[in-house]
């Protein structure tokens, strides 16, 4: 690809994390390096299956991987924290496992073999080399919104595909403070947002969400900034159960919005124009 | 019936295996015609025999193949060697629906409440080998996933809901039943309303086509036969 990146978005992306993908996009296509989506993609699997045994629930993954290498591309990038995980992790599993990617091949005799070619990246793996790009690109900083940043467990654990340090990540903090934001020291910035219990024990990630919301609040966040659409509904829906209030971003929302790009902000149930009316970023 | 035995035709006969068991039969026939110049009569798993109904879906396997093979018997010759069987029945549920109440602007995806094992597709692709129509099944359920009606719908026009698809899934997802469903979705809450259907419909209410209706059902059976072959068919446009 002459310019910008081969971009895999995963079924979520098209929904209820669409404000993630039209911002994203627009992002990457100001910084000069637009995010070009599969000719063919495949849902993910959405969780990384861990028994040794289990090769069917790794083929999901790798037909995508499958789909780049058919497109003639070596890189794919995502934008969700659970697609980047599940990818990558399969991905890893067949480039180690000879045996894996033996039986994976015998078993898609239809399509062609996957050689293990494909590098899966984050968005941030590409935004942390880019920082010159993005400080050109901002043109008002966001120098009164405080802001704690989250990266839940699929960006960091386990740590062979953490995009940092597992247990003191800086890479989105680097990012935000290039936009002019106040980033909070968050402590609780790695603990699990409490992920799929929400579809059956909504109990469990309403603890969560107010165990990750007060301390932010406490500190004097004003919004949490995130990449994970399963961690922003989490932290977003279930602040309904809690006594706060609190904007949940993607991180690249609030980099549109410093590159004085318009975005749709379409499915936040904690609606964050009027803090961002408040602090001057939006009219 | 037996098979036939006359020396000039023998270089046309093929044998094949009705669930394990030896047939010659004419080579060119269907597997349906073939199962019943064997002998076997059908009450299910046959319909209109034109490759339109998907009654017919059958399972069978060649003698130097390891795979199972899907097809439907109406449109499928024998070859020498096949081992054939005929599916009577798809027992897959189908879920009940008003069509009234699955606008999917009121749902976050409307496929996915009534058909949630849709979410177990690990896209293993078996579902489309299976299709005797051709259609990329995995990529309409993976459509269906990321809830885009419209291309469920496109993808699947062309299924004639013989349910082999689901019968070899391995998610135990019922494609057909769902598709079908997209399908009926799109055409109520995606695309402009037929002003030529509406208009019809006003006909047959008025009871416009009563006389005409009531003449063919008492018409004799060779009358209407003849009439049906000579009907005119005039092209779309």
């Amino acid at each position: 690809m002459e310019k910008g990146y081969l971009y895999y978005p995963g079924c979520t992306l098209k929904t209820k994390a669409s404000d993630y993908e039209d911002s994203a996009m627009k992002v990457m296509e100001k910084l000069g390096e637009p995010l070009v989506e599969m000719d063919d993609w495949y849902c993910c699997g959405a969780v990384q299956s861990l028994s040794e045994d289990d090769i069917m629930n790794q083929i999901a993954p790798i037909r995508t991987m499958c789909c780049a290498q058919e497109q003639g591309e070596d890189t794919v990038v995502t934008l969700c924290d659970m697609c980047y995980n599940v990818l990558r992790q399969a991905n890893d599993r067949m480039k180690d496992k000879e045996d894996d990617l033996e039986t994976m091949n015998d078993f898609l005799t239809e399509d062609p073999d996957y050689k293990g070619n494909v590098e899966v990246y984050h968005l941030f793996h590409i935004l942390e080399n880019m920082k010159d790009e993005i400080e050109d690109a901002v043109e008002h900083t966001l120098d009164d919104l405080v802001v704690a940043p989250y990266y839940g467990c699929m960006l960091l654990r386990p740590d062979n595909v953490a995009v940092d340090e597992t247990e003191d990540p800086e890479i989105m903090e680097d990012l935000l403070e290039l936009l002019g934001l106040k980033v909070l020291e968050n402590p609780k910035r790695t603990e699990c947002c409490g992920s799929y219990h929400t579809v059956n024990r909504s109990d469990i990630v309403e603890k969560r969400v107010e165990d990750i919301v007060s301390h932010a609040v406490n500190e004097g966040a004003e919004a949490i900034v995130l990449s994970c659409p399963l961690c922003q509904f989490n932290l977003d829906f279930n602040q309904r159960a809690t006594e706060f209030d609190v904007p949940v971003f993607y991180i690249t929302e609030l980099m549109a919005l410093a590159f004085g790009l318009d975005i749709e902000m379409k499915n936040h149930k904690i609606d964050p124009r009027s803090l961002l009316k408040e602090k001057g970023v939006l009219e | 019936m037996t098979p036939d035995k006359d020396e000039d035709n023998k270089e046309e006969m093929v044998e094949i295996f009705v669930m394990g068991k030896r047939y010659e039969v004419p080579k060119g026939l269907t597997i349906m015609t073939a199962l019943e110049y064997a002998g076997y009569k059908f009450t299910r798993g046959c319909g209109c025999r034109g490759g339109f109904c998907g009654a017919c879906s059958t399972v069978y396997r060649t003698e130097d193949e390891y795979k199972l093979k899907m097809d439907l018997a109406c449109q499928t010759a024998v070859e020498d060697g096949m081992f054939l069987v005929q599916l009577p029945f798809m027992p897959a549920v189908r879920e009940a629906y008003d069509i009234e109440e699955v606008d999917p602007e009121e749902h976050d995806n409307v496929l996915l409440d009534y058909y949630p094992e849709v979410a177990r597709c690990v896209s293993c692709n078996t579902c489309t080998k299976a299709c005797p129509q051709d259609i990329e099944v995995m990529d309409y359920v993976q459509a269906a996933l990321r809830g885009d009606i419209e291309r469920t719908a496109e993808l699947s026009f062309d299924c004639i809901q013989c349910g082999l698809c689901s019968i070899r899934c391995p998610a135990d997802i019922k494609h057909y039943h769902m598709a079908q469903m997209a399908r009926r979705i799109h055409a109520k809450y995606n695309q402009p309303e037929s002003d030529e259907l509406a208009k019809r419909v006003e006909e047959i209410e008025k009871g416009e086509y009563d006389e005409e209706m009531e003449k063919l059902v008492n018409m004799e059976k060779e009358k209407l036969k003849k009439r049906y072959d000579e009907r005119d068919i005039k092209e779309e446009g």
